[in-house]
C-alpha cells in the first residue's frame, strides 16, 4: 500500500526538475558537439539526428507499450540526452544503422527492461556503446581524420547522406575519407609493435590537439577543452557536484604519474591521459548520471576512484585502446553495494549508527 | 537544486559548520517593514485548553462566569503542561470541544469567552526582581503565566527552566535565526522591543542560573542583529550576538546549537544535556511581561502573509482571535488562496477552518497564492542525491521513502527514519517532486500506532499474568486454610478421641 498524500508542508518548491536538470546537461554538451559536428561535417550531423531520433523514438515505444503518459516522461528529456551520449561516443562516420541500433540499445536493454526512468543499473549510453564495440569491432573503431564543414576535401551534403546511408557502396559511400585511428588506439598497437612512447607521441598529436579536439576520434571524445567547459558549466548551475568529476580524473591523473615515474618510456604522463579519449567527457558527463551513481557524498567518491582506476587499467593493461565505456559499466555494478554499505552519519550518532556519548560533564567550554 | 558547501559556511567569524540545509525564497520583504500593530477585538474568543506539548489544561472556571482579563480559566494539569488565562475581561458562555490548530486536526476542549469591551485586568501577582528572585520563583512565575515555546513547539518553558535541576547547564541559546521563509514577527519583535526581550533573557539566564547567552539571528536580519547587540551590551551577562548563515533549517534547536558551539548533540538527547537551553525570542518577551509585570501569556505577535493576502502585516493579537478576523484585519484573501496556512511554508500546518483560533504557537497565517506553491505532479525517483545532500540529519531520504512504500518499516526505523527531524527539505529539493515528507509522517504515525497496540497488548498480558498470579496466590491461600481447618480438625478430633478414650478407662478405671 502506498502513503496516502495529505497536505502537508513543505508547502513550498525549489522549481528544480528533472527537465531543467536535462536541459542545462545538454547545453553543456553543445559547445563539444558542435564542435565535432563541424570537424566532421555532415555525416557526423546525420549520426547525431539519427541516433537522437531514434532513441526519443524507442523511448516512446516502450512508454507506450508500459502504459505511462508518453508526454510527460518524454520531456523530462532524459531520452534525448542517453542519444545524446550514445552519439558522441560513435565514429563520426559510422553508418546509419549504428546510430540507430545504438539509440534503440540504450533506450530499450540500457533503461526500460529494468522499469523505465530511474530504475536501471546501467547507464544506458555506455551499454549502448559497449554492445555495439563488442558486435561491431570494425565500424566502431573506423575513425576518420577530421574534415571541417566547407574545408576543400571535406564531404558535402550529398557525399555526406552518402557516407551515412552507405549509397556509394563501400563503408565510406565512395567517399575518399582519411581513416585515422584514433590517438589511444595508435598508442596502444605501435607500444605493442614496441615502439617507444618518445617515437609514438612525436609521430602522434600533440597536448594542443588533444585538448582543442582536431584529432580523430569518436564524435564527443575529441575536445577535452570545451568538454571540460560543459562540465564547469554544470557545476556552476549546481546539476552536478565536485566528487565524481574530481575523482575520476584525479584517480587516472595519480596513477598515471605514478607509472609515469617508474617508466617514462612506456606510460604516458597524467596530461595525455586526461586529454585523450573520453575521459572528459566520462568524468563530467558519464559518469555523474544521477541514476546508476551512488547517492552519497563518500560513495560519489568511491564510485569516480573506480572507474578513474578502471579507465587507467584497461587504456594501459588491458585489450582495447579505450577503457572508459567498461568502467562505467562496471562501477555501475558496484553502485547498489556502494549505497549499501556507504551512509552518510546520521546527525548526533556515530557511524556506525550508535548514539554519540555525552561529553563527560565539565569538559565543555 | 541548489547543493551546499561546508566552506560557505567557514568563511563566518565563530559560526560551526553544520550539514546540509536549503535556501528557499524567504519572502520577507513582503512583511518585514510593517510594524507590530494591534487588532480590534474580536466579538468572541475562542481559547483552547491544548495550545501546548504535554497534558490539557483543567478548567476553573464555569458557563456563566464573569472572569478579568488575566484571569486563570485553566490550570496545568500533570508534569508537562500550561495554565491559559482570559485575554480579555468578559463572560464565558460555553466550553465544550471546537475546531483548533492542532496537529491531530481533531476539536480541542475550548472556553469560549464573549469580550464585555471593558478590558478590565485581574489582580496580577507582583512584580519580580530577577537580580534578586531565587530561580524556583522565577521558574514558578513562569510557569503560573502558561508561558510555552513560541516559536511554534509549544513546549511548557517552565519545565524547560527547570531543566537546571537534571544537567549541568552553561548556555542559554535564543533562537531568533526565524529560519522559515515569510516569518518576520521574530524579527519586528527584537526590532522594536528589543530592551524588553533582553530583560527577559536576563529573566530566564537567572532562572537557568547560567550567565552565558547567545542570541543566534540568521544573516537575513542585520537591523535585528544591531538592535538585540545594543540591548544586550547592559546586561549584567556574557550576552552576545552571534550572526548565522541565512539557512534553512538553521532554527532546528540541535542543528543551531551545533552552529553556535560546533557541540553535536547525541541522538534521542536534549541539548540540556550538552548543556544548552535553546528559547525562543517572543518566550523570551512573555518571560519579561510575566516576571517584571505579573502578565500571564494572553496575546502574541504574528506574522500575515503570502501573496493571496491584500495587506501583509505583524500583528499583535490576543489568543483566541478567530483567523478569520485576522484576515479580514489585513484586508482579507486576495480571491481563493491556494493555501491557508499556520506557520511557515516549510513546516507550517493547514488552517483547519478560518474560525479556528490564534494560539500561543501560532508564529504565521499565510495565504499562499497557487504560483507560491506550486507542485508538480510525482515522478519516479532519479537517484539525483539531492535530498541525501541537503538533509541536514544525515539521511538517505529516497531510500526511506523505498523502504516505506515497500511497508519495511523496520528497515526505514534502521537506517534513521527516526531520526528525521520533519523538516522538509528533501520534499523541498526534489526534482522528482516526490511526496518524501508524507512519507515519513505516515510511517511515523504507523509506528506510533503500532507501538501504542503493542503497549495495550503488553499492558493486557501483565494484568492477565497478574490476575493469574492474585488468583493463584487466592487458591493457594484456600489450599491453606483448608489445610489449617483439616489440621484443626483433626487435631480437634484427637482431642475428642482422647477425651473419649479417657473417659472411657475412667470407668474402667473405676471399674476396676
Ligand atoms: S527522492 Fe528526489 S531528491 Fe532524492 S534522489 Fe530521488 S529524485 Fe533525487
Ligand atoms: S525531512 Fe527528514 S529526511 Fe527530509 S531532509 Fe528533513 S530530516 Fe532529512
Amino acid at each position: 500500500m502506498s502513503p496516502p498524500t495529505l497536505v502537508s508542508g513543505p508547502h513550498a518548491h525549489s522549481m528544480s526538475t528533472v527537465s531543467r536538470a536535462m536541459l542545462l546537461v545538454s547545453l553543456a554538451l553543445t559547445p563539444a558537439t558542435a564542435l565535432g559536428c563541424y570537424l566532421f561535417g555532415w555525416p557526423a550531423i546525420f549520426l547525431f539526428a539519427i541516433t537522437i531520433g531514434t532513441a526519443v523514438g524507442a523511448e516512446a515505444l516502450c512508454l507506450r507499450l508500459a502504459r505511462r503518459p508518453p508526454a510527460r516522461f518524454l520531456l523530462d528529456g532524459s531520452a534525448v540526452l542517453s542519444g545524446w551520449l550514445v552519439a558522441l561516443s560513435l565514429p563520426p562516420w559510422a553508418p546509419w544503422w549504428i546510430g540507430v541500433l545504438g539509440g534503440a540499445i540504450a533506450m530499450v536493454v540500457g533503461k526500460h527492461v529494468f522499469g523505465g526512468l530511474g530504475q536501471n543499473l546501467f547507464n544506458p549510453a555506455m551499454v549502448a556503446r559497449i554492445m555495439l564495440l563488442i558486435s561491431f569491432p570494425v565500424q566502431m573503431t573506423a575513425y576518420v581524420a577530421p574534415a571541417p564543414l566547407g574545408a576543400p576535401g571535406a564531404p558535402g551534403f550529398l557525399d555526406g547522406l552518402a557516407i551515412t546511408f552507405g549509397l556509394g557502396g563501400g563503408a565510406t559511400g565512395g567517399f575518399d575519407a582519411v581513416s585515422s585511428a584514433s590517438v589511444l588506439g595508435h598508442l596502444s598497437t605501435e607500444l605493442g609493435r614496441g615502439a617507444s612512447l618518445e617515437a609514438i607521441r612525436a609521430s602522434g598529436a600533440g597536448l594542443v590537439e588533444l585538448s582543442l579536439g582536431t584529432v580523430a576520434g569518436s564524435l564527443g571524445e575529441t575536445s577535452a577543452a570545451l568538454l571540460l567547459l560543459g562540465g564547469l558549466l554544470l557545476l556552476v548551475f549546481g546539476v552536478i557536484n565536485w566528487r565524481i568529476p574530481v575523482s575520476v580524473l584525479g584517480t587516472t591523473a595519480a596513477l598515471a604519474t605514478l607509472f609515469h615515474a617508474i617508466d617514462p618510456s612506456r606510460y604516458p604522463d597524467a596530461a595525455f591521459h586526461l586529454v585523450s579519449g573520453a575521459l572528459m567527457l566520462c568524468a563530467f558527463f558519464i559518469a555523474t548520471d544521477y541514476v546508476t551513481s551512488p547517492v552519497a557524498p563518500l560513495g560519489e567518491l568511491i564510485y569516480g576512484a573506480g572507474i578513474g582506476a578502471l579507465v587507467y587499467i584497461i587504456r594501459t593493461w588491458g585489450a582495447f585502446p579505450e577503457g572508459v565505456g567498461f568502467a562505467v559499466l562496471l562501477m555501475n555494478a558496484c553502485t547498489p553495494l556502494i549505497d549499501h554499505l556507504i551512509r552518510p552519519r546520521i546527525f548526533g550518532r556515530s557511524r556506525r549508527g550508535k548514539p554519540l556519548t555525552l561529553p563527560a560533564a565539565g569538559d565543555s567550554p | 537544486m541548489k547543493r551546499l558547501s561546508l566552506g560557505a559556511l567557514r568563511g563566518r567569524a565563530r559560526v560551526h559548520a553544520v550539514r546540509g540545509g536549503v535556501h528557499p525564497k524567504d519572502n520577507k520583504a513582503l512583511s518585514a517593514e510593517c510594524p507590530i500593530e494591534p487588532i480590534p477585538l474580536s466579538g468572541l474568543l475562542r481559547v483552547p485548553l491544548q495550545q501546548h506539548i504535554g497534558a490539557e489544561a483543567e478548567p476553573v472556571v464555569a458557563k456563566g462566569d464573569r472572569v478579568a482579563k488575566g484571569q486563570v480559566l485553566a490550570i496545568g494539569r500533570r508534569a508537562v503542561s500550561a495554565a491559559v488565562h482570559a485575554p480579555t475581561s468578559g463572560r464565558v458562555i460555553a466550553i465544550g470541544r471546537f475546531v483548533a490548530p492542532h496537529p491531530s486536526g481533531l476539536p480541542v476542549a475550548t472556553i469560549t469567552l464573549r469580550p464585555d469591551g471593558e478590558d478590565r485586568w485581574a489582580d496580577l501577582p507582583s512584580p519580580l526582581d530577577p537580580n534578586t528572585a531565587t530561580p524556583d520563583a522565577l521558574a514558578e512565575r513562569v510557569a503560573a503565566s502558561g508561558i510555552v515555546g513560541m516559536g511554534g513547539a509549544t513546549f511548557p518553558s517552565a519545565v524547560k527552566l527547570d531543566l537546571r535541576n537534571r544537567f549541568p547547564l552553561d548556555t542559554l541559546v535564543i533562537n531568533a535565526a526565524e529560519c522559515e521563509p515569510y516569518l518576520t514577527c521574530d524579527d519586528r519583535l527584537l526590532r522594536e522591543r528589543a530592551a524588553a526581550v533582553a530583560d527577559g533573557i536576563l529573566c530566564m539566564a537567572r532562572a537557568l542560573t547560567v550567565d552565558k547567552v547567545i542570541v543566534a539571528i540568521e544573516s537575513n536580519k542585520p537591523q535585528a542583529a544591531a538592535a538585540m547587540r545594543k540591548a544586550v551590551a547592559n546586561l549584567p551577562l556574557d550576552a552576545r550576538v552571534i550572526v548565522v548563515p541565512t539557512r534553512y533549517p538553521m532554527g532546528s534547536e540541535k542543528h543551531l546549537v551545533q552552529a553556535l558551539t560546533g557541540r553535536e548533540t547525541p541522538a534521542r538527547a536534549l541539548t540540556a544535556e550538552i548543556g544548552l537551553v535553546v528559547h525562543n525570542p517572543a518566550t523570551a518577551y512573555a518571560v519579561h511581561r510575566a516576571v517584571r509585570h505579573g502578565e500571564p501569556l494572553i496575546s502574541r505577535i504574528l506574522t500575515v502573509s503570502g501573496r493571496a493576502v491584500a495587506r501583509p502585516a505583524n500583528i499583535e493579537v490576543p489568543i483566541g482571535t478567530p483567523i478569520a478576523d485576522i484576515l479580514a484585519h489585513c484586508g482579507g484573501t486576495l480571491g481563493e488562496p491556494a493555501r491557508l496556512l499556520l506557520g511557515g511554508p516549510m513546516m507550517g500546518l493547514p488552517v483547519p477552518s478560518t474560525r479556528a483560533p490564534v494560539v500561543k504557537g501560532t508564529n504565521g497565517i499565510l495565504a499562499l497564492s497557487a504560483a507560491e506553491c506550486r507542485r508538480d505532479e510525482a515522478m519516479p525517483c532519479i537517484r539525483c542525491g539531492t535530498c541525501v545532500t541537503v538533509c541536514p540529519s544525515g539521511l538517505t531520504p529516497l531510500e526511506l521513502n523505498a523502504r516505506i512504500r515497500n511497508e519495511e518499516l523496520d528497515g526505514a526505523v534502521r537506517i534513521g527514519l527516526l531520526d528525521c527531524i520533519s523538516c522538509g527539505s528533501c520534499s523541498y529539493v526534489c526534482p522528482s517532486n516526490i511526496p518524501l515528507i508524507q512519507s515519513f509522517n505516515y510511517a511515523k504515525g504507523k509506528l506510533a500506532a503500532q507501538q501504542r497496540v503493542k503497549h495495550q497488548q503488553e499492558e493486557t498480558k501483565r494484568l492477565a499474568q497478574q490476575r493469574e498470579v492474585r488468583l493463584e496466590r487466592i487458591a493457594a491461600a484456600k489450599m491453606e486454610a483448608l489445610k489449617r481447618r483439616k489440621a484443626e480438625m483433626a487435631a480437634k478430633k484427637a482431642k475428642a478421641k482422647a477425651q473419649e478414650g479417657a473417659k472411657a478407662a475412667a470407668p474402667l478405671e473405676t471399674a476396676s
